[in-house]
């Protein structure tokens, strides 16, 4: 059997399937029905200033018949009074001893930040989150992202919450820059034990084409929200993988965006996050979700014969390199499986009008075949072909050895060096 | 009250609730949502099969994208620019053989897209909502005249129109639209929806004559009047068995008893028990309107099941309406003096033959349709071979005044074929009349 059993930066949880900061961890009840389904942990919903929400609140994306591919938000942090959320959060972790509570925060002066962080600390929770991300109302009052945007702020908010810390502190990154390496590395200097990433991202997500509205509207009117959920995975996914890459960055992150399956989950740990937070699936169908999460990554961690979630630990991120290193010589070229092929030729308009013009009809078969002396092994049919397996990617053999940009005659540079 | 048997032994007529339960649509509407997730799996073939599989070419995979993106109108507009009939053709066609049944999905064993259904959903809003598409073209002076307001004629009609000549349809009947009016099954078309399927495509700007048969002595007039003529009279009566005891009341043609029972609308009285003979789509779909109205319903057919002609998923209707079948039986004679009391087989059997009697009140002959060959006799030179009007690609007869299509040149099909010959019959005509072609 697996052990699922998690230290993240000293924060312990029975598993490191956490719920994000966000409406599914607005209260003390969702918090207690969410552990009792089989959470590992939670972030609390961002405590601070006394905030006012709107109306309405979320927008979505969909695509053909798939509901929510992504989501936007522009609500605000907790609505709700500290006391109430403190005492909510007091009973969780009574009840829940073992599961990690960890309490977001977002505040403006130093003095406010110590002293939500001392009633934190007595009431028993196990860690802080900084929310430098929230893209939204929060960062026109010098908050959210506006810190996690400017590196030398972040440092300075991080060591301020860090001077009077005793628990880990979480610096949770937002992805509306350029380089994400940049405030990861300021959260590291101004002492953060971790950090979690990624926030949402600024967006719009449609238009009411009848009213010519934003969406989400409130009285005709929106503002840029905050965009997550399924659509945003591979935005994260590059995102965690940069920092783990980054040969001066150490601290253990934690892993957020469009997180829904075990699949995904194990995606985050391959590219270096050791816990991971979920918060739009949640949204979308519930606790429940969580079952499949801790089942599918168990059974992945037997069938590779591996004990712990840290044996997976950044596997993946070690094979991103710079372009400049991939094989110019590696070649593959598209196949078409005939017997699963059930001709609707897709892969035959796809490279014919979007890619290298090198699959063929022949007279009398709706079966297309390849020009294998013109493929460029793009992938282009591969993906557009409804049917698993039916064209696969073959290796070619061209007995060339391994070349690489700096070294290619065709690089100007490589010239100049010769 | 119509009665269509003499026996006494008749059901009494269904009231509007049952009929109107009995008989609804086996193909439901779709909802909007159903209809964007069922949009939404088309693959967006490319050349794609189901177009070639459609007799008018329809665009399928182009209106199915038009639905998922909420363009319904522009999904309707394009249908009907292939198929002016495509209101009825959602409705009617054998989907199962024809686009449905060219779907790729087939081949991964998954069911192929609900393409009649999505048809439906856009050409029934269209024509709902009198959404137009078409305007009568600039005027060239020319006169044809239409024989036979069904699908052929209705399709002739319309795109001739649009390409600027003047047409009048003639209809024998009461009501246009053909066998969609008096023939196709009235729970996959009723009454209604044919009338209003007529009126749209007349209103593009044709008239049409009903109770207008044209016959040998209003020929010559027609042709004095008219720059061309299009025939589209589909066929004729149903044909006799020629056997005795046909004369008998309670004994009817498929096609005739078809007729009845939608000019009234179903609310006809029909016999008890009911013999059909043939083993064609007319015989299962008498089979099933009579099971609908209440009868015990058993075909006879003369070959075996696997040789009948009617479509697997009709006779599979049948069944559910618990239709009897008994197969490699002929019919000898139908007994009974003053009613009918039953119809007397043989029975091929294993290595024999025995004699069969099934006793019923009614006797329906679905053996096909006869051809319309007098009518076409006072027609001067025009080639009728095994009762089919002989024409070339461009639909023209051999009387070059005159074009023809449908069930009158191809002995019987589907309406989608009869839709397809008249729209380029029309444009056969267009060259003849415009360029003075005639070969
Ligand atoms: C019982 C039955 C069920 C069917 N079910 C289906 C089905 O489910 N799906 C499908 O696709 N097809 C079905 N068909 C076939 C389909 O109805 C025909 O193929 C189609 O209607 C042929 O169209 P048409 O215009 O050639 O002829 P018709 O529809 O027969 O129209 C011919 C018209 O010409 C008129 N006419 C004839 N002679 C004259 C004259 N001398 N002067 C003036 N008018 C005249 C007639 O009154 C009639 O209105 C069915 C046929 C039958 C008999
Ligand atoms: C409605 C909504 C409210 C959110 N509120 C907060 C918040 O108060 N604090 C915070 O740190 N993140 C907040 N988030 C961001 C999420 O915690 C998370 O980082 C983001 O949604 C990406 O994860 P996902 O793709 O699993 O949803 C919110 C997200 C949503 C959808
Ligand atoms: S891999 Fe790319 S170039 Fe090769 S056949 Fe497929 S689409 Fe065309």
């Amino acid at each position: 059997m697996t052990d699922l059993n998690t230290n993240f930066a000293g924060i312990k949880s029975p598993n490191p399937f956490w719920l994000a900061s966000a409406p599914p961890t607005n209260t003390g009840y969702q918090v207690m029905n969410a552990f009792k389904a089989g959470w590992g942990g939670a972030v609390w919903k961002t405590l601070g200033k006394p905030i006012v929400n709107v109306s309405s609140r979320y927008g979505a994306l969909s695509y053909k018949n798939n509901r929510m591919m992504g989501l936007n938000n522009i609500e605000l942090i907790t609505d709700r009074p500290l006391e109430v959320n403190l005492r909510e959060m007091k009973e969780v972790k009574e009840k829940f001893p073992d599961h990690a509570l960890i309490a977001s925060m977002m505040f403006e002066t130093k003095e406010e930040w110590h002293d939500c962080i001392k009633r934190c600390e007595d009431i028993g929770i196990d860690g802080f989150e900084l929310n430098y991300g929230c893209p939204h109302g929060m960062c026109e009052r010098g908050m959210g992202s506006a810190v996690g945007q400017n590196p030398d702020v972040c440092e300075k908010i991080t060591s301020w919450v860090c001077e009077a810390a005793t628990k880990p502190v979480i610096v949770k990154l937002t992805p509306n820059v350029t380089d994400i390496t940049r405030p990861a590395l300021a959260a590291q200097r101004g002492g953060a034990s971790a950090v979690s990433l990624i926030n949402t991202i600024n967006s719009v997500t449609g238009i009411n084409l009848d009213t010519m509205d934003p969406n989400p509207t409130v009285d005709r009117l929106s503002t840029h929200g905050g965009y997550c959920g399924p659509a945003v995975k591979p935005i994260a996914l590059n995102m965690v993988a940069e920092l783990t890459n980054h040969p001066d960055f150490h601290l253990p992150i934690s892993g957020i965006g469009g997180i829904e399956t075990w699949q995904d989950a194990v995606e985050f740990f391959l590219m270096g996050a050791t816990t991971v937070q979920v918060c739009t699936a949640v949204m979308h169908y519930g606790f429940r979700i969580v079952t499949d999460l801790t089942e599918g990554v168990s059974e992945y961690l037997d069938s590779h014969k591996m004990k712990k979630i840290t044996e997976l630990t950044g596997i993946t991120a070690k094979k991103l390199r710079k372009w400049e290193q991939l094989d110019l010589n590696y070649k593959i070229i598209a196949h078409i499986n005939s017997e699963k092929c059930i001709s609707c030729q897709l892969c035959y308009i796809a490279c014919e009008d979007g890619a290298h013009q090198s699959i063929a009809l022949v007279k009398d078969s709706r079966i297309p075949v390849i020009k294998e002396d013109t493929c460029v092994g793009c992938n282009l049919c591969s993906l557009v072909c409804p049917v698993e397996d039916c064209i696969t990617m073959v290796k070619v053999e061209t007995g060339k050895k391994k070349l690489v940009w700096a070294n290619h005659p065709a690089n100007p540079n490589h010239i100049l060096a010769r | 009250m119509s009665v269509l048997t003499s026996n006494k032994n008749f059901l009494p007529t269904l009231s509007d609730v049952e009929l109107k339960e009995k008989f609804s649509n086996i193909k439901p509407r779709m909802a909007n949502s159903e209809a964007i997730v069922e949009a939404s799996r088309c693959l967006f073939c490319h050349d794609a099969p189901c177009i070639n599989a459609c007799p008018t070419s329809i665009d399928i995979p182009m209106f199915i994208r038009q639905i998922m993106s909420k363009n319904t109108k522009g999904a309707a507009k394009t249908i009907f620019t292939q198929n002016i009939l495509g209101k009825s053709c959602a409705h009617v066609c054998p989907t199962e053989v024809l686009c449905e049944g060219a779907c790729v999905y087939n081949n991964l064993n998954e069911k192929p897209i609900d393409i009649g259904r999505l048809q439906a959903f856009a050409t029934d809003y269209a024509v709902e909502n009198n959404l137009r598409f078409f305007k009568k073209g600039k005027s060239t002076g020319k006169k044809i005249a239409v024989i036979g307001g069904g699908p052929s004629g209705l399709a002739c009609a319309h795109e001739l129109t649009v390409l600027g000549h003047e047409v009048v349809v003639y209809e024998a009947n009461e009501k246009a639209g053909g066998l969609n009016t008096y023939g196709v099954a009235p729970y996959k078309y009723s009454n209604k929806d044919s009338e209003e399927e007529v009126k749209y495509i007349a209103e593009i700007g044709f008239e049409v004559k009903t109770n207008c048969p044209v016959t040998g002595a209003t020929i010559p007039e027609l042709e004095k009047k008219y720059d061309a003529i299009f025939i589209g009279a589909g066929l004729g009566k149903s044909k006799k068995l020629g056997i005795a005891g046909e004369d008998l009341e309670s004994v009817h043609g498929a096609t005739e008893f078809i007729h009845k029972l939608r000019k009234k609308e179903q609310k006809i009285q029909i016999g008890k028990t009911i013999v059909i003979v043939g083993g064609g789509n007319t015989a299962i779909d008498a089979a099933v309107e009579s099971s609908k109205l209440g009868a015990d319903v058993t075909v006879v057919y003369r070959r075996t099941e696997k040789e009948q002609k009617a479509y697997y998923f009709e006779v599979e209707l049948a069944k559910k309406h618990n239709v009897k079948f008994i197969y490699l039986t002929n019919p000898v004679s139908i007994l009974g003096n003053e009613f009918v009391e039953g119809l007397k087989c043989i029975q091929n059997t294993n290595g024999g033959q025995k004699d069969l009697i099934i006793p019923c009140d009614m006797v329906i002959f679905a053996t096909g349709q006869e051809k319309i060959i007098d009518f076409y006799k006072s027609i001067k030179n025009l080639e009728v071979t095994q009762g089919k009007i002989v024409v070339n690609k461009n639909f023209q007869t051999t009387n070059p005044k005159y074009f023809a299509g449908g069930d009158c040149i191809n002995g019987g099909k589907e309406v989608v074929n009869a839709a397809a010959h008249g729209r380029d019959a029309a444009r056969g005509i267009n060259e003849f009349l415009m360029r003075g072609h005639n070969d």
